[in-house]
């Protein structure tokens, strides 16, 4: 009798605790779990988002192995990966090594590299649009950069940055850039200075140069923290859509394509769901494989 | 001489490092600083003024912007928008993670993990199931369809952090409060709470600017003009009027203003929060 009411008491107890999550769990579940299984059982059926269901097994994927769009885009936006991955996390690297000693304004530049994350991508490409506009109104360069270059005695380097296939992707991922080099440069700033001095003193001692130390000292005690900055980096990039959406006019588009829009037209004009959603399947074990490689990297490198 | 000579080197060492980082500053701030610029201009001197600061300020375009440009209602949108998604993670997130932390039921592991989980797997295509799942819903081209979306975008890192704080919290706290009479939720809301505070900042910092700057989700939902946030209007006012870059500035400048300026309040939270290792993971 007493342990019966014990155990109804235990029931009540898990209940009350299992309500403080439970609104958590059922959004989760929701708009989480569900599109989740809906994505991977969509990309089986070939279907107008409307109307009957035809199951057509591996059919999408068969037809995204061959379609060149759709690994165009993957390739482009792997470039615009690739420079941030260099330039961007170069730059905010030595910015934050330059940033990492008693130095006058440190709080001022501080400040300064994290304004252009915390803009949105829709600011950040049409503020760039204007400024790269290629127009000209009685015979003076609208935009700036281009009215720049012109009054600055470098007419022959004017251009129609954004409307050239050659160079569209390029000014698109410096500008990715430029928004996206202050996250790396907080986040490594915050790694240079959690290293112990003395190792500094110590490599100091042992007779080493300031290169030296970079090498042997500085470089081994940030690689964690670089490798989560790629990680970040990868994850975020290989997903732009809005700055491509902002910034490029519709002719370019088969130049400047990324996964996003390739699945987000599938899914708005020309209305296959299915297909779609293989677009998306097969992107998301892209992140995730990617991802999980470099966590292995990571892990590897702690341990030595 | 060779003391002079570290001198020199020093200086010149600092000079070129201080060199280095204003051109960067510059470049960070010189767009905004044209985005501003231009929103002062009128549509026959814009094209043709190119001093630094324009010889006529207007400030029309804010007002053209802010009624004709129906960013009045988009800046509202954005603003309800903001409140109700960040109001709605901190109370679910903190409620989940305090019962994550503090109490116990069956499967409670396994549940946290799976929150966890999702914030290893990025799903950058999901939308596409997400949008279906909404018209079955019929939450589509509703305000409510769209929060409820985007509070479970913030939620699981919510949660990660809260319970990180709520596990640092002293089982006294919890037992003296348990004395004056508190239960459960009373814990939650008199203990965990103020000592989540922190926690608390970071959360709402992050989320409000992923919230305000959110583009994807509010395209894809929110098809009527009444309902759509900032950045969905911005594109919406650029498709219709794509040459009259004054107010499209304006406009810019407005969705931009604000999120620098609780940034430039709140950078000391945003610092700790990226830096601390919650976000690292």
């Amino acid at each position: 009798m007493g342990s019966k009411i014990k155990s109804a008491a235990i029931f009540k107890d898990n209940l009350q605790n299992f309500f403080f999550v439970l609104p958590a769990f059922a959004i989760f579940c929701i708009f989480y779990i569900y599109p989740f299984y809906k994505m991977i059982n969509l990309s089986f059926y070939d279907w107008l988002g409307i109307g009957p269901m035809h199951f057509i097994g591996l059919s999408n994927y068969k037809e995204l192995m061959g379609d060149h769009l759709w690994w165009d885009s993957i390739w482009h936006a792997g470039y615009i990966t690739l420079i941030a991955l260099t330039f961007q996390n170069a730059l905010a690297f030595a910015l934050a090594l330059a940033c990492d000693r008693e130095i006058r304004m440190k709080r001022f530049y501080r400040v300064v590299f994290f304004i252009p994350p915390v803009l949105s991508e829709v600011v950040v490409g049409l503020i760039w649009n204007w400024i790269l506009n290629p127009e000209m109104q009685n015979g003076q360069h609208i935009g700036l950069l281009n009215h720049f270059l012109y009054t600055s005695g470098f007419p022959q380097l004017v251009h129609n940055w954004l409307g050239d296939p050659k160079t569209a992707l390029t000014t698109i991922a410096i500008v990715n850039s430029w928004r996206g080099f202050g996250w790396g440069f907080i986040i490594m700033l915050a790694g240079l200075q959690t290293i112990d001095k003395q190792l500094y003193e110590a490599a100091k001692i042992d007779g080493a140069g300031t290169w030296k130390t970079f090498i042997n000292v500085t470089i081994p005690m940030m690689l964690p923290v670089i490798l989560v900055v790629m990680i970040l980096t990868i994850l975020g990039c290989m997903q732009v859509f809005v700055l491509i959406l902002t910034m490029v006019n519709e002719g370019l588009v088969n130049f400047t394509d990324v996964p996003v829009t390739r699945i987000f037209s599938a899914m708005q004009s020309t209305n296959r769901f299915g297909y779609a959603c293989a677009e998306a399947v097969i992107f998301g074990m892209i992140l995730v494989s990617i991802s999980f490689i470099t966590k292995k990297l990571s892990d590897k490198a702690k341990q030595v | 001489m060779k003391i002079n000579k570290y001198v020199l080197w020093g200086m010149l060492k600092s000079t070129l490092i201080h060199l280095f980082l204003i051109t960067v500053a510059v470049t960070c701030l010189f767009p905004i600083f044209w985005m501003v610029r231009c929103a002062f201009m009128s549509n026959d001197t814009v094209f043709v003024d190119q001093a630094l600061i324009p010889h006529h300020l207007n400030f029309g375009n804010f007002a053209i912007a802010w009624t004709k440009g129906n960013f009045a209602v988009y800046f509202l949108n954005s603003v309800i928008y903001t409140v109700c998604v960040v109001g709605g993670i901190v109370l679910v997130s903190s409620l989940a993670a305090f019962s994550f932390s503090r109490l116990n039921f069956p499967f409670k592991n396994v549940i946290f993990y799976l929150f966890v989980a999702a914030m290893m797997i990025p799903l950058p295509g999901s939308f596409v199931a997400l949008f279906v799942l909404m018209t079955k819903l019929h939450l589509i081209n509703t305000r409510f369809g769209y929060i409820l979306c985007m509070i479970n975008v913030g939620l699981s890192m919510s949660i990660l952090i809260f319970k990180t704080f709520f596990d640092k919290m002293p089982p006294e706290l919890e037992d003296a409060a348990r004395i004056d009479g508190c239960g459960k939720l009373g814990i939650w809301w008199n203990m965990a709470m103020p000592f989540a505070r922190p926690a608390i900042a970071v959360i709402v910092i992050f989320n409000s600017l992923n919230v305000w700057n959110e583009y994807i989700l509010s395209t894809l939902l929110l098809g009527d003009t009444k309902l759509m946030p900032l950045q969905r209007g911005l594109v919406v006012f650029q498709g219709a009027n794509s040459t009259d870059y004054p107010v499209l500035m304006a406009g810019l400048t407005m969705a931009a203003i604000p999120i620098i300026m609780i940034y430039l309040f709140m950078q000391k939270h945003i610092v700790k929060g990226l830096s601390s290792g919650e976000v690292l993971g």
